[in-house]
């Protein structure tokens, strides 16, 4: 298996032996079940099909329950497909564990990021600010977007202000520090997208990049 | 905080360390390591603040060296702080005994408290 489902805990430190200080991201990673395999006969496409985290049955409304109902299995709140190359390895009902990282591994991680509302240019795209005083009366604004008669329009792509945030993020090649198959427990050194609590999938790097 | 977060913190507890406050004169071992070798060294010093909780914590120390004052600053858990040991307890008034700086001689110096 290449990845997993998991859920941010938060961040803390650890200490190495040699006394550097790391700052890592705790995340609940797993267990998930395999809820469907999908090979190229059936989909039209390799994949496996993996649940994370229980939930009441009552929650999930009638059609998400017959997925799962399918297989006998209870229903779980978050779904997610991995490509691999030979899903008839995997059998619906079979758990993946953490166990599938090992310390020292690089990992990408991927989830929802914080959604930070309508913000102006300065925060969203970085832009500079002007000059709060000495009769300056552009401070955060964006400043010119286009030319004149021609286009007489402007540029498709334009950074302006909008909504920010909240969008698919991953951050790649981050260290796992520390794999707890216990506690289901994935210590990745760095900060991750998305809040507290907020569901993350966890992969091994695509090689074929 | 998360209580599976906390359990990671609690791995990193110091259960070694004696309880020291501001103003207490303290020695503490710290672990050097310079050019492959590791050896340690003794630091002792007044304490002159403390502030974080939990794996953030740090202490602030101070002491007077050939004339120069020295500060260093240590996370309390960080395994490069050995060991601490209490030389002299201080009386102190503040939290944060920063304006010792500024002071040279016996003004300079916490006032005894209880038996060392």
């Amino acid at each position: 298996m290449n990845g997993i489902i998991g859920k941010k805990l938060g961040m803390t430190r650890v200490f190495n032996e040699d006394g550097t200080a790391v700052p890592v991201t705790v995340i609940e990673a797993g267990p998930c079940v395999v809820t469907q395999v999908k090979t190229v006969e059936s989909d039209g496409y390799e994949a496996v099909q993996l649940g994370f985290e229980r939930m009441r049955r009552k929650t999930a409304n009638k059609p998400y329950q017959g997925h799962f109902a399918k297989h006998k299995l209870a229903p779980r709140r978050k779904l997610t497909e991995f490509r691999v190359e030979n899903p008839t390895d995997y059998k619906v009902g079979q758990e993946i564990l953490v166990d599938i990282f090992e310390e020292g591994d690089v990992v990408d991680v991927t989830a929802n990021s914080k959604g930070r509302g309508f913000q102006g240019v300065v925060k969203r795209h970085g832009f500079s600010v002007g000059r709060k005083t000495h009769g300056n009366r552009n401070h955060r604004r964006p400043g010119s977007i286009g030319q004149s008669a021609t286009p007489a329009r402007v540029w498709k792509g334009r950074k302006l202000p909008g909504r920010m945030g909240n969008s698919r993020v991953t951050v790649r090649h981050l260290d796992v520090v520390t794999v707890d198959v216990e506690k289901n427990l994935l210590l990745v050194r760095g900060a991750i997208p998305g809040g507290t609590n907020g569901f993350v999938l966890v992969r091994k790097p695509d090689v074929r990049k | 905080m998360n209580e599976k977060v906390r359990e990671i913190e609690l791995l990193s507890e110091r259960t070694d360390a004696p309880e020291f406050a501001i103003g207490d004169t303290i020695r503490v071992d710290v672990r050097i390591r310079e050019g492959g070798k590791e050896r340690t060294q003794a630091f002792e010093g007044t304490v002159l603040a403390r502030r974080g909780s939990g794996v953030n914590e740090t202490f602030i120390m101070r002491r007077v060296s050939q004339g120069i004052g020295v500060e260093r600053i240590f996370p309390l858990r960080s395994p490069n702080v050995q060991k601490i040991r209490v030389t002299r307890r201080g009386k102190a008034r503040r939290a944060k005994l920063f304006y010792l700086r500024k002071r040279t001689g016996k003004s300079a110096k916490t006032k005894a408290r209880g038996i060392s």
